[in-house]
Parts: structure tokens; sequence; C-alpha cells
């Protein structure tokens, strides 16, 4: 088993670098997979700090997330697929209807 | 041999989240969204966490990967060459990179607490990973697992009335 804090290095990578997509790009499916990756960092350093600590919470913990991430996907992609009906673009520039 | 595996997993899975963010066409950022979800399979088998890694698979790799493309051909978005695909290039790197910073500083500043807990290599090997996370899922944890239930029930439902063409 490697080292516990190379694990968390590789996690804090991976979120920054979803972190960045999040924030640069105009896609917003590009930005819902970035929102993916960061949710997938996290469940990394779960999974090391419960290997590590011996305690299983963690690894439940991550199985509930994947449930809410599945859950994201649908109604996330739903709301993209209405929002393409109305306005035949998914830039996240044209998201402006409630703009003031 | 096992530190050299770790660097080359490492490697891929970095690589391929940076043409997550970089790539112009969203199919080939899904393609490299799985190509991260393969190497952190792969990071859960090297954890002892055989179940974890065969679940990200199926749900991350396999539906959610799968909603997502199909999502992507059936709104069939033109790649357009002259437009910008990402804007605030500068400020959202150096925000990211600020995150890596102070993520990698408490990381390496801090302590964490020696293992205390029951579970040990042998004990997964002898009883089996899939059991002990069902035994303590379905015993500990069982109220949150049937809540799940119901989050799954609000999403599908709230699926299909999103992507109904009349409200």
């Amino acid at each position: 088993m490697e080292n516990l804090n190379s694990y968390l290095i590789v996690s804090a990578i991976l979120f920054s670098i979803g972190t960045i997509g999040v924030l640069t790009r105009k896609n917003a499916i590009v930005i819902f997979m970035c929102i993916e990756l960061m949710l997938n960092a996290v469940n990394l350093t779960f999974v090391a700090l419960s290997r590590h600590l011996g305690n299983l919470d963690g690894q439940i913990f991550v199985f509930f997330v994947m449930t809410v991430a599945a859950a994201e996907a649908a109604v996330g992609l739903a709301l993209m697929i209405a929002f393409y009906n109305n306005k035949e673009s998914i830039d996240v520039e044209d998201i402006n209807i409630m703009k003031w | 041999m096992e530190t050299l595996f770790f660097l080359i997993i490492t490697l891929v899975a970095i690589v391929s989240a940076l043409l997550v963010v970089t790539c112009k066409n969203p199919i080939n950022s899904a393609l490299a969204l799985v190509m991260t979800f393969f190497c952190l399979a792969t990071y859960y088998v090297m954890l002892d966490a055989p179940f974890m890694a065969a679940v990200q698979v199926m749900v991350y790799a396999g539906a959610i990967m799968v909603l997502i493309v199909f999502t992507i051909m059936l709104l069939n978005i033109r790649v357009d060459a002259t437009k910008r695909h990402s804007h605030k290039v500068v400020l959202g790197s150096i925000i990211g990179f600020f995150t890596l910073v102070n993520t990698a500083f408490i990381i390496m500043r801090s302590r964490v607490a020696m293992p205390n807990g029951p579970l040990t290599g042998e004990m997964i090997r002898q009883q089996g990973h899939t059991e002990l996370i069902g035994r303590e899922m379905f015993t500990t944890f069982l109220l949150p697992f049937e809540i799940t239930s119901i989050l799954l029930l609000v999403a599908i439902i709230g699926a299909v009335i999103l992507a109904k063409k009349k409200l």
C-alpha cells in the first residue's frame, strides 16, 4: 500500500483540475462532467482515509456520494434538455433570463 | 514495483483529467472522464476496496457516463471552431491553483490520526470486502440506506417531469 499522503495529493490535484473546468468552461455538459470529477476526487479521499484508519464508514459514505451523483446526473441532464428545447444552446452564457 | 505502478496510474489520471477540461468536443471530454474513472477504480483496488472499484466502474463509468454521452448525442451540439469554448481562463486557473496550494499545504502540515478501527488487510481478505460493506450498510447505516431510495425516487420523477415537452 502506498503512502496515504500520495493518495490525498492526487485527490487534491484532481479536485483542482475539476475546479478549473467548472470555472472556465462554457458548455454546461462539460461543467457537469467537471463536477463529477470533483466528486470522484472527494471519493478517493474518503476511501484512502477509510483504509488508513481501518474504519468502513468512509466507504459507506462513498456509496451515498455515488447515489447523489446518479440522482444529480438524471435531474441535471433533464434540465439541460429542457433548456436546449427553449434556447437551442447549452452555453452557460445564454442562461441569463433571470439575470438582473 | 507498486510505486512505479502508482506513478503511472497517477500520470494517466491527471492527463485524462486535464483532457476533460481542455478538449473542445464534449464527446472527447466524456471519454477522457471515463479514463479518469478507471484510474480511480485502480486506486480503489490498490486500497483494498474491490467492491468500491466494481461500483465505480459500473455506476460511474457505466451508468452515469452513458447518460451523459446519450445527452450529448441527443442534443447534437455542433462544435463551432470559431467560437471560444472557455472563458475567464486566467482567473479560473489562478483560483484552481490556489485551491491546489491550499489543500496541499493542509495535507502536508496536518497529522492524520493513527489507525484505530477494527479493519485490517487480513480481515478484508478473509471475510471479503463486499460482505463487510453489506453488513455495515444493513445494520448501522440502515436508515440512510432507506432514505437513499427516496432520493432516487425524487430524481426519477424530477427527470421525467423536466424532460416532458409541456410542463
